[in-house]
């Protein structure tokens, strides 16, 4: 069970942050980020398999291929945003973690935007505007 | 199965020789010299992270065709 490995080293990332607290502010932070990359990195080895699957399901639906694939971008710009924002807050810089959640946002939509505009083209189409 | 996990004990292990060396100059009277090991200290453990952060980012270019 890979689930006991991640939270005996989250104790131990907890354990080695209060030795350095008071001392080292700055590399028990640094202490906390490597933890949090350790997570994600493991992590993303699973959500690796499940993208395949989707990406077969998709294949064996004989769906477009761009549009899977713009929802893995979007997908994976939500991802790479929770984690920037997860280290900053912990850094206790609320703001700028609400200022890179806003911009991933923006980024989220440019990215829907040629899945919106083949949509309204598919509605004219049917509906032609005289 | 969480990678190289040593690596959070050898940055615990800088931080707490950092501190020591640091609590020793400043005890020597030598406050600007501490402030120096404590900044090359964190920079070192700095390095490690930013592999870190290449090594996830790079993962994650890969899985979610976020390429260019």
């Amino acid at each position: 069970m890979e689930i006991f490995e991640v939270i005996s080293v989250g104790i131990i990332a907890s354990v080695l942050f209060l030795l350095l607290k008071d001392k080292q502010p700055s590399i028990a932070f640094l202490v906390i980020v490597l933890t949090v990359l350790y997570f994600f990195i493991f992590v993303i080895q699973y959500v690796q398999e499940i993208l395949q699957l989707i990406t077969y399901l998709g294949e064996q639906a004989n769906i477009n291929e761009i549009y899977i694939k713009t929802i893995l971008q979007i997908i994976g710009i939500s991802y790479i945003t929770e984690i920037g924002a997860n280290i900053v807050k912990d850094a206790g810089l609320e703001s700028i973690a609400v200022k890179i959640e806003m911009i991933g946002k923006v980024f989220i939509l440019i990215l829907a935007i040629p899945i919106f505009k083949s949509l309204i083209e598919t509605i004219i189409n049917i509906f032609p505007i005289t | 199965m969480i990678g190289d996990t040593s690596v959070l004990f050898q940055i615990a292990g800088i931080g707490i020789i950092v501190a020591m060396i640091h609590t020793i100059l400043k005890q020597m009277g030598k406050e600007e010299y501490a402030q120096f090991v404590s900044l090359v200290g964190f920079i070192i453990v700095l390095l490690f992270v930013l592999n870190s952060i290449s090594d996830l980012f790079q993962q994650i270019r890969a899985v979610f065709f976020l390429k260019g």
